[in-house]
Parts: C-alpha cells; sequence; structure tokens
C-alpha cells in the first residue's frame, strides 16, 4: 500500500506547525517559571545521597553539578542579583562527587569569599572548602595558595595567610613565589605591594579566564588606589609650598611635581576636583577601587570585569 | 471517521485491562496502606508530605512504566497476532489505527490515575483526619502527571511504528529522564555560541519538557500552582503529543508491512 501524499502533506506540515509551536510555549513556560532552570531549590541537597545515588558514575554527575554552579554564579550577577545562596551547597556537591576537580575550589574561593555583589561573601565557608580541597588534593599547591588568599583578602588573618603559603611552599614544584608571599606576609601584611604580589601571582598561575580577568581588574584597582593616594600626597606638599590648591595638574607640572597628565590603567587622566581630590572617571568600569571615588558614590550591583578596559 | 478512531480506542482500552494491567492498583494500595500506617508510627511531623509525595510519585512511576511498556507493543502486538491485517483490510486508514490506539491507551492510563488518586486521597484522609483546603493543588499536580503519561504515551507509539518492541522502550525510557532534566539541557546550550549552540538548542526544544510537569514537591508544601503554568503545560503537552502523533503517523504510513 502506497502512502497517501495528501496524508503526508497534511500530517508534516502538521509536525511542523506543532513544532514551533511547542518551542514558543515552551519560551512561555521558561518565563512563567523564572527560576525553573536555575533553581532555588536543590533536587538533592546532601551531596553523600548524591554520591550514593550517583551508582559510580559520580564523575559525570560532578561535572554536571560543577556545571551548574558555574550557570548560577553567571545567572545571578547577570541578573543583579546580591544573593548567592546555592553556590556553596553547589560547590559542595560538586567537590564531594569528585574531589579532584581543582576548578571548583579555584572558583569557591575566587567567588564565593567576597563580598556581594562580587561574590556569596562566606569567606569561612570559602576556607572550608579550600581546606577540605587540600586534605583530598595534598599534593596540589594552588589550594594552598587560594586558602591563604582567602584569608588575606577577605579575612584580613595574616598570621592565617601566611600560615598557608608556607605549607603550600614546602609541597615539591610549588610555585618559588609561595615562600616570598609567605614571608611578606609574616612581616607585613596590609600594604598595596603585598596585595600586588597576590593578584599578580594570581593571575600568572590561574588557568581560568575569569580568574584571570578578576585578577586584572584588582590590578587595575590597585593601581588607581596606589596613583591616587601619591597624587594626593603630591596635591598637599603642593599646597604646603604655594598656599593654596592647585587648579589642574598642570599647575603641578610647572611646579615640577609632576612630569606629565597623570591617567588611570585604561589611559582616562584623573580628575582634579577644586576640594583638592582626585577622582577617576566613569569609576563605574573599575570595580574594586577604594580610592579616587566621588562622595557618596554607590557602586553598581553587578560589576563589570574585562581584561580590555 | 471518528467512530473508527473511537472503536479501536475503546478496544484498545479493553484489551488493557484484559490485559490486567490495572493490578497495578493492588500493588499501589498495599503501598499507600503501609505508608500511611507506617509513616504515623516512624515520624514526626511530616506524615502528610510523605503521603503526598510517595502517593504522587508512584502514581507517577506506575504510569510512566505502563505507558512505556503497553505503549510499545501497541503496534508490534497487532502486527505479530496479524490483527492489523484485518484491520487495515477494511475501510481504516493507518493514521486513524495509531491516533486510536494513542486515544485508548491514554484513556486507561486516565481512568488508572483516577483510580489511584482516590487511594492518595483516602490515604490522606487516614493520616490527617480531614482534607485542607490546599489539598486542591494537589488535583493541578494529577493533572500535570496525566499529561506527563499522554507525552510519553506518544512518544512509544513514535519509537513503536518503526522500531522493535525492546528498543522502542530503551529510547523511550532514556527520552522520559532527558526529558526530565530538559530545563538543565536548554541552560547549558544557552553557555554555548555559534553552530554548536543552535545545535544544541534545537536539541534541547526537541526533547520533551517534563520538569515543567512535575509539582508533587510544591503541592506536598500546600503552595499555589498558577494559572499561566496549568495553561502553557497544557498547551505544551498537547502540541508535543500531537508532533509526535505526526511523526508516528508519517513513519506508519511507510512501512512496509509485508
Amino acid at each position: 500500500m502506497k502512502p497517501s501524499p495528501r496524508v503526508t502533506i497534511v500530517v508534516a506540515s502538521f509536525l511542523i506547525v506543532c513544532f514551533v509551536l511547542s518551542v514558543t510555549v515552551l519560551r512561555h513556560l521558561d518565563k512563567a517559571r523564572p527560576t525553573a532552570t536555575l533553581e532555588e531549590v536543590l533536587y538533592i541537597s546532601s551531596p553523600k545521597v548524591l554520591k550514593r545515588l550517583s551508582l559510580g558514575y559520580n564523575g559525570l554527575l560532578a561535572d554536571i553539578y560543577w556545571t551548574r554552579a558555574v550557570q548560577y554564579f553567571g545567572e545571578k550577577n547577570h541578573k543583579n542579583g546580591a544573593r548567592f545562596d546555592l553556590l556553596a551547597p553547589l560547590l559542595s556537591i560538586t567537590t564531594t562527587l569528585d574531589p579532584h576537580l581543582i576548578v571548583a575550589y579555584e572558583f569557591g574561593g575566587n567567588f564565593l569569599a567576597p563580598k556581594p555583589p562580587m561574590g556569596a561573601g562566606r569567606p569561612l565557608e570559602a576556607v572550608e572548602l579550600a581546606e577540605y580541597g587540600i586534605r583530598n588534593n595534598p599534593n596540589e599547591w594552588r589550594l594552598y595558595y587560594n586558602l591563604g588568599f582567602i584569608y588575606y583578602t577577605e579575612l584580613k588573618d595574616y598570621s592565617g595567610a601566611a600560615d598557608a603559603f608556607r605549607r603550600g611552599s614546602e609541597i615539591p614544584n610549588s610555585h618559588p613565589f609561595l615562600k616570598v608571599l609567605a614571608a611578606t606576609m609574616a612581616q607585613r601584611g596590609g600594604d598595596i605591594q603585598t596585595a600586588r604580589i597576590l593578584w599578580s601571582t594570581t593571575y600568572d598561575t590561574a588557568q581560568d579566564k575569569t580568574i584571570k580577568e578578576n585578577a586584572v581588574a584588582h590590578l587595575k584597582a590597585l593601581q588607581v588606589d596606589e596613583d591616587v593616594s601619591i597624587l594626593e600626597s603630591l596635591i598637599a606638599r603642593y599646597r604646603e609650598r604655594t598656599g593654596r590648591l592647585p587648579g589642574t595638574f598642570s599647575d603641578l607640572i610647572t611646579t615640577g611635581f609632576l612630569k606629565s597628565i597623570p591617567k588611570d590603567p585604561r589611559g582616562y587622566p584623573y580628575e582634579l576636583t577644586t576640594d583638592g581630590r582626585v577622582e577617576v572617571f566613569a569609576p563605574n568600569d573599575l570595580p574594586f577601587i577604594q580610592k579616587g571615588l566621588a562622595p557618596g558614590y554607590v557602586a553598581p550591583v553587578t560589576v563589570k570585569i574585562s581584561s580590555h578596559n | 471517521m471518528s467512530s473508527r478512531i473511537t472503536c479501536i480506542a475503546f478496544n484498545t482500552f479493553r484489551e488493557a485491562v484484559r490485559d490486567r494491567v490495572l493490578y497495578n492498583l493492588i500493588a499501589f494500595a498495599v503501598l499507600m496502606s503501609g505508608a500511611a500506617v507506617l509513616v504515623g508510627q516512624i515520624s514526626i511531623g511530616i506524615e502528610r508530605l510523605v503521603v503526598i509525595n510517595l502517593g504522587l510519585t508512584a502514581i507517577s512511576i506506575f504510569g510512566i512504566v505502563i505507558a512505556i511498556f503497553i505503549g510499545i507493543g501497541l503496534v508490534s502486538k497487532e502486527i505479530d497476532k496479524r490483527t492489523l491485517y484485518t484491520m487495515l483490510s477494511r475501510p481504516v486508514r493507518r493514521w486513524e489505527f495509531i491516533v486510536g490506539k494513542f486515544l485508548g491507551l491514554a484513556s486507561t492510563l486516565t481512568v488508572n490515575t483516577l483510580l489511584m488518586a482516590i487511594g492518595v486521597f483516602g490515604a490522606l484522609l487516614y493520616v490527617s483526619r480531614h482534607f485542607q483546603r490546599s489539598d486542591g493543588w494537589l488535583l493541578v499536580a494529577l493533572y500535570f502527571i496525566v499529561l506527563q503519561f499522554v507525552v510519553v504515551t506518544a512518544l512509544s507509539l513514535l519509537f513503536s511504528s518503526f522500531s522493535s518492541p525492546l528498543m522502542s522502550a530503551v529510547f523511550a525510557f532514556s527520552l522520559f529522564i532527558i526529558g526530565s532534566f530538559a530545563e538543565d539541557l536548554r541552560g547549558f546550550a544557552a553557555m554555548t555560541h555559534g553552530l554548536i549552540g543552535w545545535l544544541a538548542t534545537g536539541a534541547a526544544y526537541l526533547v520533551p519538557n517534563f520538569s515543567a510537569l512535575n509539582v508533587i514537591s510544591l503541592v506536598a508544601h500546600g503552595r499555589a500552582v498558577s494559572g499561566q503554568l496549568v495553561l502553557y503545560n497544557t498547551a505544551y503537552a498537547l502540541v508535543y503529543t500531537a508532533m509526535a502523533i505526526c511523526g508516528a503517523v508519517l513513519i506508519f504510513d511507510r512501512r512496509n508491512l509485508k
């Protein structure tokens, strides 16, 4: 029996229409359930139960959970969501399923610890995650480095940071800078030079593009903080010498305090205010800066991190 | 035309009942009454939750298993018994056969679900002594479960129109699992770019979306289900089912039955 051409045409057309309709409805369905893709409730929140349920395929499941963690962080950051409640459990599940997934510990250190909106604001959980990573990967020096980093940047615990760097420096084939970092941290904790060494080492050793971009953004912010401090001290010296504030940076150049108009790391000239303060142009593009901001400036919730600036 | 489809559907329903499909109700009754009695003795404060979660999950799993295992045999059984030739020698078109078979199994599953739902409400009444206003949302969850069965039945029929019963079962079950993670798939596809992104997005939209049809844990906590979700889920299930049935008709229409 030959198939009827009429039935074929009608049914095939109907099939195409149905597919188009199904995609349209599905898109509406996704909008009707805004948190559907990255649910605020984990299907199963216990890492141990999940590991048992994975029937030995825990590697693949860890990869899936890791991808969900990345998606979750990206989606929250993109949607101006300042809360990252599921980031810690997602990372915990991921690393329980695959304790050797080093990138998950690195991600934890960089995005779990910083205060919102930059991260989840959970430095203690980040420390816990890093220690768990070290217990499972004792020869991975990057994990000690991450741990020291969290102690240094978020907890301001310089002795904790020094200890973590020292432990890392004892690992065979570890980065030689860990010894320097351990010593520097023990000697002088919170100065800009130490922070610059840390972020530069992060940039040099990280393999992930996002972590590298984050390090670049921090290095630029440190540069701005240092520039503004130097410029403001020069303005103070100018005032001491002349008895008045400089009107423009040209005044500082003519008196020999500066050689040229100072520029920020993006190449924009710094701005001198009438009350002798130094401000940066468009500070939204320079997340993490502490200085050079207008009084009352509030940083945007979504932070732009780009190495192209 | 409609009388022929109705006749095939009714016979499919009768055949399923004769095949003792509804025997699963006994297992379900034992499970529900056992859970209702047991949970009150071993747990505190979650009796209602366990009865609802267990009841609705069991209805869903029993129904999916029936939809797949009966669905895959709808065509092949008729060929093995040679009853298909008798049917098609009469003024019955192939597409009418497929649609009739689908409607027959879908109604069997709907009746089965209704009977099991009575069991869930009975167990719920036993553990909490009275119904709550929020228990009405259980009906929405049950409706979504029926929609799930309708889609799975259509998919089983689609696979059985060109494959052996064993392979059809594997395909249908795999697609059910994949469909349960459809939202994750679309999320992953959204992260890719270029040609791979297009292909991944296309594949993510082609697989059935079962996750939106599962509101069991939501209604177990007495939470409301939005009317918008009911509307979109209904539209989606009907459109996707129509798509699968169209595919089955197109394949079956070309199949050499000699």
